[in-house]
């Protein structure tokens, strides 16, 4: 143990086997095993282990249709909302099989930020911010008033919209809006940010702002990011994975992946020569 | 899929082992100017450096536009890492061949010297740096990992030479100025085979990924960094 935690991360061996990069000294917040999804009689992923770390942001990339999407959907039990969906094999959070809890428990502790910045259309930029602490139960007015400043502080966003907090969340801009997302899933202290292509739809700046963002939360949270684009998976993930047609097919550093990929795959998909 | 990107790398290698092939020229000529006493090799060597230094920019250049406009990963990346480095390196080697050149005329203007190791140093240094550059070329790891194991032997040289030199100017004071020539070529020809090492180590790097300088390859397993 102790000759693990010595080493610079330079000297983790790449020939961990699939599913853990990072040596064993690190706390496990999400471990996938044997995941297996699919949609009827389709099956998407195929025998899927992996393991994400507290205080990491893992990236997830992956050519179009390969899972990416499936795979998160399968961490928060979205997946097996979707008429027809089939799911197999255990994810642990914390140790503990998430079938175990409650639905709704779960994704407050495994939230997520989708592609498309979605704020309910209807709440104002507070009711946003508030609402999964309200649905979670809580009442005292003052408490959610703090934890809703203190989640868009986090997000960043506090600053443009601290004096009109009342108008729609809607009446932001795409930027903004994912930013109000963030806070959102940030307002019930998740253990676990999911986020879909979270950047996609948001220009470079808005882009660099939720980067900046992913880098400062990642302190006290374990954070999954799906992107296309590689750069940005470079810059603000410590581990990427690779996901081929339902399958894992790398899992590593982020810097070694990027470097030094092992796979012939992952060099083809990472520069560019895939298809 | 066909990357036009591959276009471009590929003309940074040739536009890199065309260099380094007038690189090797260099040795060549200024070598001639010793060994033949003919001053005019040393004017050929003086338009060739005109030739490297240019390509030195150009590559440099290359080098730069293909980071900025492609964020190139993996082995391309290491491949452009490999071309900036290698790119020095034959510069260097250019210089020292200059040097070289310009020692070499003045020892023609003096009577003959004994030139001792001095043919077999040029031998090597001009082997390594040819070998070298096949190594970069066939992206051949075994024979990199052969040139590097050359070297001790260019620095045992340098130093046999040395010894001899010095004991030389003792016996003769006559021999000084051209004993102290032989020594910078001497210098110059192990310096040579510097650049060829690294460009060696740079051909494993850019293939396997592998650090080895400063003999960062025995460092690398979990064990023998404990010790
Ligand atoms: N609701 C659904 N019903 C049926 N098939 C689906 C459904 N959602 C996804 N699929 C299929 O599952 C496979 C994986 O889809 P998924 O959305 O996980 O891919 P992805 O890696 O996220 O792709 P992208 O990068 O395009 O977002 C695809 O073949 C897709 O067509
Ligand atoms: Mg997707």
């Amino acid at each position: 143990m102790v000759k693990t935690l010595a080493m610079p991360p330079q000297y983790i061996p790449d020939s961990s086997p699939q599913g853990s990069p990072g040596g064993a000294s690190q706390a496990v917040t999400l471990e996938v095993r044997h995941l297996k999804a699919g949609y009827g009689t389709t099956p998407v992923l195929r025998d899927v282990n992996i393991k994400f770390y507290d205080t990491k942001v893992t990236a997830i990339i992956g050519p179009s249709g390969c899972g990416k999407s499936t795979m998160i959907r399968c961490l928060n039990r979205m997946h097996e909302i979707t008429p027809g969906a089939s799911v197999e094999g255990e994810v642990l959070l914390e140790g503990k099989s998430i079938l175990a809890l409650d639905p709704v428990e779960l994704r407050r502790h495994v939230g997520m930020v989708f592609q498309r910045p979605n704020p309910f259309p209807s709440m104002s930029i507070f009711d946003n911010v508030a609402s999964g602490l309200v649905l979670n139960g809580a009442r005292n007015r003052p408490l959610i008033a703090e934890r809703v400043e203190d989640s868009l502080r986090k997000a960043a966003l506090w600053d443009e919209v601290k004096d009109k907090l009342r108008q729609p969340g809607m009446s932001l801009s795409g930027g903004q809006q994912q930013r109000l997302c963030i806070a959102r899933a940030l307002a019930v202290e998740p253990r676990v940010l999911l986020m879909d292509e979270p950047c996609s739809a948001l220009d470079p700046i808005a882009t660099a702002r939720i980067e900046e963002l992913m880098l400062g939360l990642k302190n006290n949270l374990t954070i999954i990011i799906v992107t296309h684009n590689m750069q940005q998976a470079a810059r603000v993930s410590d581990y990427t994975a690779f996901m081929l047609t339902g399958e894992l097919v790398e899992f590593t550093q982020t810097q070694q992946i990027f470097t030094k990929p092992s796979d012939k795959r992952t060099e083809d998909y990472i520069t560019g020569r895939f298809g | 899929m066909q990357r036009h990107f591959d276009v471009d790398l590929e003309a940074l290698r040739s536009t890199l082992l065309e260099m380094g092939g007038i690189a090797e020229d260099m040795i060549g000529h200024a070598v001639k100017v010793l060994t033949e006493r003919d001053e005019s090799f040393a004017d050929q060597v003086q338009e060739m450096e005109k030739r490297v230094n240019a390509l030195h920019i150009e590559i440099d250049d290359r080098c730069l536009k293909l980071i900025a406009l492609h964020q190139p990963a993996a082995g391309d990346l290491r491949l452009i890492a490999a071309a900036i480095k290698i790119n020095s390196d034959l510069e260097r080697i250019g210089d020292q061949a200059v040097n070289i050149a310009e020692t070499a005329t003045y020892l023609c203007h003096l009577p003959r010297i004994k030139l001792g190791d001095i043919p077999r140093m040029v031998e090597l240094a001009a082997g390594m740096t040819k070998d070298s550059l096949d190594a970069f070329s066939r992206r051949d790891v075994e024979l990199a990992r052969e040139v590097i194991g050359r070297d001790d032997e260019e620095d045992q040289l340098k130093s046999e030479t040395f010894n001899e030199l010095l004991a030389l100017m003792q016996s003769d004071a006559s021999t000084i100025q051209r004993a102290m020539d032989i020594i910078l070529i001497a210098r110059n020809l192990e310096r040579i085979a510097d650049h060829a090492t690294n460009i060696a180590e740079d051909v494993i790097f850019m293939v396997l990924g592998k650090d080895i300088r400063h003999g960062a390859e025995r460092r690398e397993s979990p064990e023998a960094a404990q010790q």
